[in-house]
């Protein structure tokens, strides 16, 4: 997870970001019970930084509306998200950025599950693996630099 | 069936408990976790006559660790209490008697075992309390000599006496067989591997590897009670990533199904029995079996404990593997994760637990 001085990805593609949410009477409704749903779940993560690019994974298209799924009955999210490149190094910290984020803006009942886009990284199930076991996950944000990157990447953009 | 009573639930640790592990002795229970510490828990029978549901915290040892601690275990003689910390060190506490404080023995910190370069995940003492294992990150097994008995007072005295380096991945857990000095570890890279001395040349060297999982092993345990079955320690439990339990054998030298022996002829361990569909497809991170009643549980990710036995009068010597069944499920037993399950070891179905939601809990297992 070293940050090296050259971009891997120089040239990342753009996407434009998807419009402001409209809030239902529904839902500014205080009596209504309000259930968690996608979308709110991208907008706690739309904002992360990309560690190596003034960008947000949402203009990155590293994180899509519809690669999410919350299960409000069985307390699940599971978020997907798609490297910008195949052999994108960053791809566990991304995820890991993503977790944090989540774990510390969501309920402790929910089980939060991040994974890379079916066939859209070279090592997928090792990334996938490694960010699905919580004891190394718990390892990791002992790490003080590594923290420390990782809130770097949540300092959230909701600029523009 | 059965089911599973709450006794009580104990707080205090600040975040998550990792493990719990009874002393041999059935009166002490250790916890530990991601607030670096170890809290021994003790019980005051209340005046009512009850005598399994006043636990309190008798002492928190401190100081010894710089990270989460993630395992303990205890000396098979209760005298020692061995942690394995993610600031990739052991800390060996040893009782010792407080004068003048009218507290009775307390645990210090004896001896730091070094040598690990990243994460110790698991820690097991050996039946004779001469060997110690330990286990990491950095995908190795280490086994050290106890240099000093049972009885004396530590002086520090540990020796490496081997580097097991047979695992791809890093190493999850480490359990001692309950007589013989075999050792199992389980591991990331989805095998469990089973370590013996050679008696020509004193070299520890792998015996068995024990592949069916699918995703991580994350829990070893050895069957401990006798049985008319068998002896102690001819099965062990693995439970895994993958949401199942399995059941291995071991079979020796001319057994009578005529299952082959395994290289140099070491006997040849074989899954009889997989339990599976019963843990939601979510991890299963521990398993214990208990040496009282022979009853299994298991520690899962969604928040479950359950509770299997062996269906009596099962042929289990037929390849066909025995007939487990399961007798409890305890849904919601915490909040959160569940780390970790210990039987008592002289109380039968008195069961401790530990889960990320940071509470301990005492558990009645009723087989009704």
């Amino acid at each position: 997870m070293e940050k090296s001085d050259r971009l891997e990805n120089v040239n990342p593609k753009l996407f434009r970001k998807c419009d402001e949410r409209i809030l239902s009477s529904e839902e500014q409704d205080e009596s209504v019970p309000d259930e968690f749903d996608n979308r709110e779940i991208f907008d706690l993560i739309k904002g992360i930084n990309d560690p190596e690019h003034p960008l947000t994974l949402e203009e990155l298209n590293v994180l899509e509306l519809n690669n999410i799924q919350v299960d409000n009955i069985n307390n699940e999210v599971n978020v997907c998200f798609t490297p910008t490149i195949p052999h994108c190094s960053m791809a566990t910290l991304i995820g890991l950025s993503i977790q944090v984020q989540l774990l510390r803006a969501l309920p402790s009942r929910f089980k939060v599950s991040v994974q890379v886009t079916p066939g859209s990284h070279a090592s997928e199930n090792a990334v996938n693996k490694q960010l699905a076991d919580k004891e190394r996950v718990a390892a990791a944000l002992e790490n003080s630099y590594l923290l420390e990157v990782i809130n770097q990447c949540l300092t959230m953009n909701h600029g523009g | 069936m059965g089911r599973l009573e709450l006794l009580q639930t104990l707080t205090g640790h600040q975040g998550r408990v990792w493990n719990v592990a009874w002393n041999p002795q059935g009166d002490i229970l250790a916890s530990c976790g991601e607030d670096k510490t170890i809290r021994l828990w003790t019980n005051s029978p209340s005046s009512q006559g009850d005598k399994l549901g006043n636990w309190t915290c008798r002492s928190t040892l401190v100081d010894a660790h710089q990270r989460t601690i993630r395992a303990i275990a205890w000396s098979p003689c209760g005298h020692r209490l061995a942690s394995a910390s993610f600031d990739s060190t052991t800390a060996i506490w040893e009782r010792r008697q407080q004068l003048n404080t009218g507290r009775g023995a307390d645990f210090e910190c004896v001896a730091t075992l070094e040598g690990h370069e990243s994460e110790v995940k698991s820690v097991s003492w050996a039946r004779s309390g001469r060997l110690l294992a330990t286990c990491s990150r950095d995908r190795s097994v280490w086994i050290w000599e106890v240099e000093n008995g049972e009885n004396e007072e530590l002086n520090g005295e540990f020796e490496c006496a081997a580097v097991l380096n047979s695992h791809t991945q890093d190493v999850k857990r480490v359990a001692w067989h309950p007589e013989r000095e075999l050792l199992a570890s389980a591991s990331y890279d989805d095998t469990v591997r089973l370590y013996m001395e050679n008696p020509s040349d004193g070299e520890w060297g792998e015996v068995a590897v024990l592949s069916s999982h699918s995703s991580t092993v994350w829990g070893l345990a050895w069957e401990s009670n006798v049985s008319e079955r068998a002896s102690k320690g001819t099965r062990l439990a693995t439970c895994s990533g993958d949401g199942t339990v399995k059941i291995w054998q071991e079979f020796g030298p001319n057994n009578e199904e005529g299952v082959a022996p395994g290289p140099d002829g070491h006997p040849a361990w074989k899954c009889i029995c997989t339990l599976s569909g019963h843990h939601g497809g979510r991890p299963v991170y521990d398993v214990a079996w208990c040496p009282c009643t022979g009853y299994m549980a298991t520690a899962c990710g969604d928040d479950a404990i359950r509770v299997f036995g062996e269906a009596e009068g099962g042929d289990s010597m037929e390849l066909s593997g025995p007939s487990i069944d399961i007798l409890a499920t305890q849904r919601s037993a915490h909040l959160q994760d569940v780390n970790s399950v210990c039987w008592n070891p002289k109380m039968p179905g008195l069961l401790a637990s530990a889960s990320d939601d940071g509470e301990v809990k005492i558990w009645m297992f009723h087989s009704d």
